[in-house]
């Protein structure tokens, strides 16, 4: 039995590497459908209110004016949803879809933390870090 | 054209993006971009806008089944997502200081001669080389569920792939879309990760590189409420159509797919360039 264990660490040695990440990978892909579908079902009721109201109008997108502030803050879009608009609940939508890779890479950190991979938490952080500083220091949030 | 038929338009038109961008790892912005400007006359900033929701609907909508299948490799997607996001950074700081239409050009002809390139099967030789020992220690080599069965693969030229990404990063910062094609090429070609791996690797990565570029597109006032509701509904119902079809496809296909692609890409750069709408 003494061969038992050396045995053991020799077949952990030659495992394809990513199969240790397989939870990691499972609970990404679980977290990314469930904002995707969260965002898409949002965004449908959305659709339904401003078609409801606005489905006759005709469609112009020729000229760019620049949506009104109400769409491009975090806070605007919550007042405007506050107020049942169907554009507003549609930016809401959309708000939650462009968390959801921002959302994937903080859960990333906590994954590989788990796994004790120091490397890719640093790696991971890094990352982060970039992508927030990018993301909020376009004043989005006032 | 009322607002309902245009919904229902520009819907079934962003489904066919979802469906080319999730099978080549481009994103929808490559086949929306061009025909929202050009068909539609919509404003080029609300088509970018549009185009941007339309990547990160891609991205993640594909992206659940890719990582949960065993396709997209997460260790070489957030390592080179270093690269990507801080060749972004310095794009949008050049973006005033480079003359962009140039730059259009110059990739646009790289992006014919890649389209070239990227039709050609790896091969045989090249697929099972041993593995480099700066991937080994970053942990890059992997496993992925080819048609045959499990596939290993060893990734190579790390410093390369890295550069490249930067280079990547840097391009959609300064030209906005384009960025997704320079990821597939760098994994495909430099660093000789699999077809497959490259591509929904690239998926992965891109819904990262264009949601540190979105808070930018909402305080200007690119997205608009709108436009992007069919964009993005239409997209993400056929990403999930198209991620079913690459992980049944051979990879010949797919390659002749994103060359097609990329070819399209590349000729809208030069036309961009030359005629100055960039």
């Amino acid at each position: 039995m003494t061969s038992g264990p050396l045995s053991e660490t020799k077949s952990q040695e030659f495992k394809p590497q990513p199969w240790r990440d397989r939870r990691i990978e499972i609970i990404l892909g679980n977290l990314l459908r469930a904002g995707v579908l969260l965002s898409a079902a949002i965004v449908l009721c959305g659709a339904c209110v401003y078609l409801w109201h606005h489905g006759r109008e005709r469609a112009d997108y020729r000229v760019f004016r620049g949506e009104p502030s109400e769409y491009r803050t975090i806070p605007g879009v919550i007042e405007s949803v506050m107020s049942t608009r169907g554009r507003g609940l549609i930016q809401l939508g959309l708000l939650f879809l462009i968390a959801t890779p921002i959302a994937r890479v903080c859960f990333s950190v906590v994954g590989f933390a788990i796994e004790r991979d120091r490397l890719y938490v640093i790696f991971t952080l890094i990352v982060l870090v970039i992508l927030l500083y990018s993301f909020l220091g376009s004043g989005i949030g006032v | 054209m009322s607002v309902l038929e245009f919904t229902a338009i520009v819907a079934i038109v962003s489904f066919v993006a979802g469906l080319l961008g999730s099978m080549t790892g481009l994103g929808g912005g490559v086949v929306l971009v061009p025909l929202l400007t050009i068909l539609f006359h919509v404003d080029i900033r609300y088509a970018i806008g549009a185009s941007l929701v339309s990547v990160i609907a891609t991205s993640s909508g594909a992206a659940a089944s890719y990582v949960k299948e065993g396709f997209s490799n997460i260790r070489i997607g957030m390592f080179l997502e270093i690269a990507t996001t801080l060749g972004a950074l310095l794009g949008a700081f050049l973006a005033t200081r480079i003359p962009t239409r140039a730059l259009a050009i110059i990739f646009g002809a790289v992006l014919l001669y890649s389209a070239y390139l990227s039709r050609k099967v790896r091969p045989l030789a090249l697929r099972n080389l041993p593995p480099d020992p700066l991937a080994s220690r970053l942990r890059l080599n992997g496993t992925f569920p080819d048609l045959e069965g499990p596939r290993t693969y060893n990734v190579q030229r790390v410093p390369s792939g890295f550069g490249l990404m930067f280079g990547a990063g840097a391009l959609s910062g300064l030209l906005g879309i384009g960025s997704g094609a320079v990821k597939v090429l760098a994994m495909d070609q430099a660093m000789r990760i699999p077809f497959k791996v490259s591509t929904t690797t690239s998926n992965f990565m891109i819904g990262v590189t264009a949601a540190a570029s979105a808070g930018v597109y909402l305080s200007r006032g690119y997205i608009d409420p709108s436009l992007s509701m069919p964009v993005m509904l239409g997209v993400l119902a056929g990403s999930l159509l198209g991620s079913r079809i690459l992980m049944k496809a051979d990879t010949k296909s797919l390659r002749l797919v994103f060359s097609v692609v990329i070819l399209v890409l590349g000729l809208q750069m030069l036309y961009q360039g030359i005629w100055g709408h960039i």
